[in-house]
């Protein structure tokens, strides 16, 4: 699929699974889309090696756009890009915007064919300047 | 900095075991102003590394210090994986060009990278910059406990501007930071079994 792809890591699988069914209902299925969440021994928490494997299954030649809910999954998903290695690490981003706002309204900009930059800018948008 | 592989094995369990001795502590601190996972997510971690001490320890020092790192960054979780996981995946690389007290130096700044944080904001690098800094000034190694130690209290007074505590606002004040406790463990544990050692 040509269209950017999002990853939603929360702390909670079912606050990642959850916004991952919004994100299907909302915008539909032109957008390559995976979740994760909860610690590598099942409790709230993020994994690293379970974000490795999210954006795999989301991955577009488009680039792929993480969005995050508090800071431990946002310092994991950053180690997991820097962990893809080069070129792959540089077509995924981290978004700074609210996860379940921030994945719908990146999603749509993503079904549109919009460029990685611009679905990540989307998503910035929503947060406090 | 070389070691042998049987003070590298030593260096791995004095430090898992402190972790893993001092896991309710570490996670009673972290209830207090964060999520109360931290001596949690670093016991796991410090089994996981324990669990495969005998191959890390065959390994020269740099390249033993990547796979802790790797393992840290792996099973820890919550925040603490990736940062610790850095210091010891950053310091593993640098070792392998550098001397030790300038790793260490490169490593710090590598998990406030990571963090997007830096010194006096309530976090392990309260600690770990001063460490440094000591071991970069020459002084003796035994002294880097107190220092460390010293450093984690005095983060009790200060207002957290990362991670969940930051969340808290002035709450946060009054507590000793659960980050700058474990690394203050981490440095004793070090300096104890590596003067053992002497």
């Amino acid at each position: 699929m040509s269209n950017v792809g999002i990853v939603i890591v929360s702390h909670s699988p079912l606050v990642a699974e959850g916004t991952a069914d919004m994100v299907r209902q909302m915008v539909g299925h032109d957008v390559p889309l995976a979740w994760c969440g909860g610690d590598p021994a099942g409790g709230l928490g993020t994994s690293v090696e379970s974000i490795i494997k999210a954006i795999e299954r989301a991955w577009s030649d488009a680039g792929v756009a993480i969005l995050v809910d508090l800071g431990g999954a946002e310092t994991n998903s950053e180690m997991a890009v820097e962990m893809l290695g080069s070129p792959r690490s540089e077509k995924v981003v981290v978004c700074n915007a609210p996860i379940v706002e921030g994945a719908i309204m990146a999603a749509t900009e993503a079904s549109g064919g919009a460029s990685l930059a611009e679905v990540q800018a989307t998503a910035h948008e929503l947060s406090p300047a | 900095m070389t070691l042998t592989g049987a003070q590298i094995k030593a260096l791995i369990e004095a430090v898992a075991g402190d972790i893993i001795a001092h896991a309710d502590e570490l996670t009673r601190l972290d209830a207090a102003i964060g999520d109360a996972d931290h001596g949690i997510n670093m016991k796991r971690g410090a089994e996981a590394v324990l669990a495969e001490a005998d191959t890390i320890s065959a390994m020269p020092l740099p390249a033993a210090l990547q796979a802790v790192g790797m393992k840290l960054v792996m099973t820890v979780g919550g925040a603490s994986g990736p940062l610790y996981g850095t210091l010891a995946l950053s310091l593993g690389r640098e070792l392998a060009v550098n001397t030790f007290d300038e790793a260490l130096c490169k490593a710090t700044d590598a998990v406030a990278a990571r963090g997007k944080s830096e010194a006096g904001q309530k976090t392990m690098l309260d600690v770990l910059f001063p460490v440094a800094a000591a071991l970069r000034s020459a002084r003796p190694m035994n002294d880097l406990p107190a220092i460390a130690e010293a450093a984690a209290e005095a983060t009790i007074p200060v207002k957290a501007q990362r991670g969940r505590a930051s969340f808290l606002g002035d709450r946060s004040i009054g507590h000793m930071d659960p980050g700058a406790r474990s690394a203050s463990l981490i440095t004793a544990a070090i300096v104890r079994t590596l003067e053992v050692a002497k």
